[in-house]
């Protein structure tokens, strides 16, 4: 059972893994609940075409992964602001401009000998210290920003028409939470893989969201969840030889199957107790009556 | 009459001073050359069809609207140079009834307007948001989500949060939409509450006979404004058509004014071939 944790590889893997699934979990609440859960998913691919030409043009991966994720998080949340163009159309503009750069810079040196499989789906053994030690730092900033603007991001999330009419500066809010993204997206790559890395933004706040219908609540059992998701689809991807990305996803899937079943039948014992109640008498006048 | 009367407005203190405003979205007019003023304590409601500019009006007071000419007032401060310390109640359909949120949590965001950029609720505003479910009846439910509780309820989480920061204006946003006819009448029984302790209400509204009627003050507004008066005067049959483009008969009843729904000639009249006179409205009844 404690066999994989001799190996430092593994050790770092997992330590990633928790701080990785607990940084999407965390950022995913505002993302799920400001409806912008597509942004992940299109962000994510954006910066893979910044991870490639970072490669190409031999700068350190952090950095130009960061630069290009920055700048798309920004083209989007601001083209998103024109009424003519509208959210999913910049992001799908931006992002699969972005993605298919990333590719064809890919087709047209094809001496390349890096694989691409980790950036795109993960890969435990690639972690290394820096990554760790790069989660570590995304993960605290996240979570102070939150414990700091925790007031503007509850009024931003839940109606921020209101919320501009009462001081809350929700434009700079949304470039914040676009910001935060990126950085999630370009330090949890190495771990989860561009193509899952939204799938992990997005389980675990949904799962949270079965359980409580407090904001606060949600913050905290999202964290938890997609932490747990990391740790234990780490351990289980070193045992069944699987993508460590894919098989993290596929613990939060499950998780979320479970808590779906757990609200339908929750809903079924409350029908069932409603139908025991007592009903109150109905008032039936025939029309023969003459009361009409 | 549903609602006590008098409703004593200051007329020598107007709240908001509306001066030849033409101003839209995105360079599109919706509303021209609106003049209008509103005094302390008003309760005014405005009326028209939809696209008239209702939303359009109250925007304009809470300064968000693009303003292409004239200027809006609000405490004799320009609102599109400050934004001016109003209450908004939004229309309860643009809620998202699903998300996360209590009760409690809501009013409290009503105290972000006190101090936007100070990240937490501090003790004082708890305590005026615990006083202001209090007032409005509402602080047993403090703890419950918001989708647990009934359309009356509701719209007093929203004019709880509209108030508490102490604001003397408050803008509703058609408040009595998609409620029962009870619920209707406690949130407009709260509303003249309100009103009697001094708060100025501006509100919009489709329902005319339930609603409008019963109200102190009446603007029909159809991109520019068309009449401004108690509802004896201003509900009649020439401005109420000239207002919503067709015709809309008025009867009055027990001094009441009613606006009568024309029967469309696809029903039970049609079949029987009779017109409109014979379906139960006489010419003395419409004024």
């Amino acid at each position: 059972m404690f066999e994989p944790f001799h190996y430092e590889f593994f050790v770092n893997g997992i330590v990633a893994a928790g701080l990785a699934g607990a940084l999407t979990g965390l950022v995913g609440v505002y993302i799920v609940l400001r409806k912008m859960a597509y942004i992940g998913h299109g962000l994510s691919h954006a910066i893979f075409g910044g991870a490639v030409v970072s490669f190409v043009m031999s700068i350190n991966f952090f950095v130009g992964a960061s630069v290009w994720g920055v700048f798309s998080a920004l083209l989007i949340t601001v083209t998103a602001r024109k009424r003519t163009i509208g959210a999913d159309a910049a992001i799908g503009i931006v992002t699969t401009a972005s993605f298919a750069l990333g590719i064809a810079i890919i087709s047209k040196y094809k001496t390349f000998t890096r694989s691409f499989d980790a950036a795109l789906f993960g890969n435990v053994l690639g972690v290394s210290d820096g990554d760790v030690l790069a989660l570590a730092l995304v993960l605290s900033v996240t979570v102070c920003t939150i414990f700091v603007g925790y007031k503007l991001f509850l009024f931003t999330a839940f109606d921020s028409e209101v919320g501009r009419l009462y001081g809350v500066p929700t434009g700079w809010v949304d470039i914040m939470f676009s910001l935060i993204l990126a950085a999630t997206i370009v330090v949890s790559m190495q771990v989860l893989g561009v193509t899952l890395i939204a799938a992990n933004v997005v389980i675990p706040p949904i799962i949270a969201r079965m359980i409580t219908n407090s904001f606060k609540r949600m913050l905290l059992l999202s964290t938890i969840v997609g932490s747990s998701c990391g740790i234990v689809g780490i351990y289980l991807s070193y045992y069944i030889d699987v993508s460590s990305g894919a098989t993290i996803v596929l613990v939060g899937s499950t998780l979320f199957v479970l808590a779906l079943m757990y609200n339908i039948i929750q809903a079924r014992r409350h029908r069932i107790w409603s139908h025991f109640r007592k009903k109150p008498a109905i008032t039936r006048i025939p029309f023969s009556s003459g009361k009409l | 009459m549903l609602h006590p009367l008098p409703h004593s407005p200051s007329y020598i203190d107007p709240v908001v001073s509306i001066e030849s405003l033409t101003g839209g979205y995105n360079g599109e007019l919706v509303l021209e050359s609106v003049d209008l003023t509103i005094s302390h304590g008003d309760f005014v409601g405005l009326v028209g069809p939809s696209g008239s500019g209702k939303t359009s009006l109250l925007k304009a007071i809470l300064g968000t609207l693009d303003v292409y000419d004239g200027r809006v007032l609000v405490n004799g401060v320009d609102a599109s140079v400050r934004r001016p310390r109003v209450g908004y109640v939004p229309q309860l359909e643009t809620i998202d009834w699903n998300f996360p949120v209590t009760v409690e949590e809501v009013v409290m965001m009503g105290c972000t307007m006190n101090s936007p950029l100070f990240p937490w609720v501090t003790g004082l505003q708890r305590k005026s948001a615990a006083r202001m479910m209090e007032h409005l009846g509402i602080s047993a439910l403090a703890k419950r989500h918001i989708s647990d509780l009934s359309g009356g309820q509701q719209q007093r989480i929203f004019l709880a949060r509209a108030l508490v920061g102490n604001q003397a204006i408050v803008l509703l946003d058609e408040p009595t939409s998609g409620v029962d006819i009870k619920t209707r009448d406690d949130i407009m029984h709260l509303l003249h509450e309100l009103n009697h302790q001094g708060i100025t209400v501006i509100m919009t509204t489709h329902e005319i006979n339930s609603v409008a009627a019963h109200l102190p003050r009446v603007v029909c507004l159809n991109g520019r404004i068309i009449a401004d008066g108690p509802p004896s005067k201003v509900l009649t049959t020439e401005i109420l058509t000239e207002t919503y483009g067709g015709p809309m008969p008025v009867i009055h009843h027990n001094g009441m004014a009613i606006v009568v729904e024309r029967p469309h000639r696809f029903g039970y009249h049609a079949r029987k071939g009779e017109d409109q006179d014979s379906a139960g409205l006489e010419h003395q009844d419409i004024v």
